[in-house]
């Protein structure tokens, strides 16, 4: 097989949105690595509009939008394999991988991009009691039987979860023909956005039921019926109990970015986003092992994910063809007062010029008005943002001037976190 | 006259706006933070549109559907017609981006259009 100088693992939005920037960035030899039939990952199954809005100025279905980058990726010759399904990923950054015309193969690539996005939390890991029938899938599972298989998973809906994808799949279950009858959120507010519940509950007649969660599941071996019942400080009110009979549970209950590739190469994973941890070139604790999309941290928005990618398409690409020398000395990021993290979580000095700006992105840990977000480097402001409102569920991006950060470059570390203002 | 209420869309903040109505007109709304509060609240109350999205029967591709999507917004009312049209509709592959799947969905005058390109198996 041919070398490459840049393996890229994941054909979805992130792992596209880099192979066309490291391209543009001056490597030839780029290979990307996709498991599915077809490049563009989960946005093939999201069939909904609105996306694109930030990166081509016009809303766009999922489909639509992948079909933009993989029109770049062909036309500037990048490689590619379907069907193909990475199995090892070494700390010398080795790839191993297999698929049914070149069986199982290794790859020696001088650096890495990690872009396999992310899982959806199972039932296995809600401890929900109850048997075990048919008719319980993941939202995201069921997205993909109805919009790519042509399959309908039942006729009688409850979804648990209020995330975005439980929302547009209680609006896409109707307009199939089956009937949704709630929605229930273990959290007082809903994880979901706010124009999703509206268009695709309130559209509908589907009734959203925050605070409550599934306590039982019946039937042996088709879902015959769930019992909810309302959650106070995390335990669910005796006597609230309601019995709704379906034959099908969805679930929407969280993303986990899918790591099990840099776990293996023994990549450090920060515990809040599961995903790893990056310095400001978006690269792992591994030299040369670069990530970026829903793999480093779940986002809301892929044009978000396009454009996190594009930056590690080029530091990748800059790794590459500079040769990996990486300056010592860094300053950690800490997250204070209502931020739960930041990407990325250290800065280099060294690595930066005075014009450039550092991109950080964070996610607060609850619901928040009128504050101000602040990033200090020791006793010094550099850095002061008025938001109106911070919501869990919407991911914040703050430009930090290079300069301020080399003016500080002595300083103990930088502390991002929010303030009444 | 006549009282509603509405979750607002515009930002994360989500209004709860109470609107009065007299007839088919607004005529107060109230509960809004800024400007987009009461804009969204016309709109959505005397001509709600959306852009419908669903999938239509694919014959010969490698997929058996294919992804769809109103060209533009339709008529809130019109999106169960529009719905019902195109679970009639089975069209042959090789589908491509953007081809029209039908021309006038539900007398709206607007059509149905492919996003997504399905070859032949």
């Amino acid at each position: 097989m041919k070398p490459y100088d840049l393996v890229i693992i994941g054909g979805g939005p992130a792992g596209l949105a880099a192979a066309v920037s490291a391209r543009n960035a001056g490597i030839r030899d780029i290979l990307i690595l996709e498991r599915d039939a077809e490049l563009g990952g989960i946005l093939n199954q999201c069939i909904h509009n609105g996306f694109g809005l930030h990166t081509f100025k016009e809303e766009l279905t999922g489909p639509e939008y992948a079909s933009r980058f993989i029109a770049q990726v062909q036309e500037l010759g990048i490689d590619y394999k379907l069907n193909t399904m990475v199995l090892d990923l070494a700390k010398d950054k080795t790839v191993t991988a297999m698929n049914r015309t070149d069986g199982l193969f290794q790859l020696h690539p001088k650096a890495v991009i990690l872009a396999m996005g992310c899982r959806e939390r199972p039932r296995g890991a809600l401890n929900i009691p109850g048997t075990r029938p048919a008719g319980i899938y993941t939202a995201g599972t069921a997205q993909r039987l109805v919009n790519m298989e042509g399959l309908l998973p039942g006729r009688k809906v409850v979804i648990l979860g209020s995330g975005d994808i439980g929302l547009i799949m209680a609006r896409r279950m109707t307009l199939e023909g089956a009937e949704v009858k709630v929605v229930a959120e273990l959290m007082p507010y809903s994880g979901g956005l706010k124009r999703n519940i509206v268009q695709c509950l309130d559209d509908f007649g589907i009734p959203l039921k925050l605070s409550h969660t599934v306590i039982d599941i019946q039937g042996k071996d088709r879902v015959e019926g769930i019992t909810l019942a309302r959650v106070e400080q995390g335990k669910p009110v005796p006597g609230t109990e309601e019995f709704y009979e379906c034959d099908t549970l969805l679930l929407s209950c969280g993303l986990i970015p899918e790591n099990e590739l840099s776990r293996g190469a023994g990549v450090n994973l920060n515990p809040v986003t599961k995903g790893p941890t990056v310095n400001e070139s978006l690269e792992t604790s591994i030299p040369g092992v670069f990530a970026a999309g829903n793999v480093l941290h779940v986002h809301d928005l892929v044009d978000y994910v396009s454009e996190e990618a594009a930056a590690a398409g080029v530091h990748a690409a800059d790794f590459i063809l500079k040769g990996g020398e990486s300056p010592a000395q860094a300053l950690a990021i800490h997250c204070q007062g209502g931020v739960r993290y930041s990407v990325p979580v250290s800065v280099r000095p060294d690595c930066l010029t005075a014009d450039d700006s550092v991109t950080i992105r964070f996610r607060v840990d609850n619901i928040y008005k009128n504050q101000r977000i602040a990033v200090y480097a020791g006793e010094n402001r550099i850095f002061s943002k008025k938001r109106n409102v911070l919501a869990p569920g919407e991911m914040e991006t703050i430009h930090l001037k290079a300069a301020s950060i080399l003016e500080n470059r002595d300083a103990a570390g930088l502390i991002l976190k929010l303030e009444d203002a | 006259m006549k009282t509603l209420n509405l979750t607002c869309i515009g930002c994360p903040l989500g209004c709860q706006l109470t609107v009065e109505m007299d007839g088919k007109e607004v005529v107060g709304v109230s509960g809004n933070t800024c400007k987009n509060g009461e804009k969204y609240a016309h709109k959505e109350l005397t001509n709600p549109t959306r852009i419908v999205t669903s999938t239509v029967r694919v014959t010969g591709g490698t997929l058996p559907v294919v992804s769809v999507k109103t060209a533009s917004d339709i008529p809130k009312g019109k999106i169960n017609q529009c719905v019902t049209e195109l679970k009639e509709v089975q069209i042959p592959a090789p589908v491509i981006i953007g081809q029209t799947i039908i021309a006038d969905v539900a007398h709206t005058g607007i059509s149905v259009i492919a996003t997504k390109n399905i070859p032949k198996k």
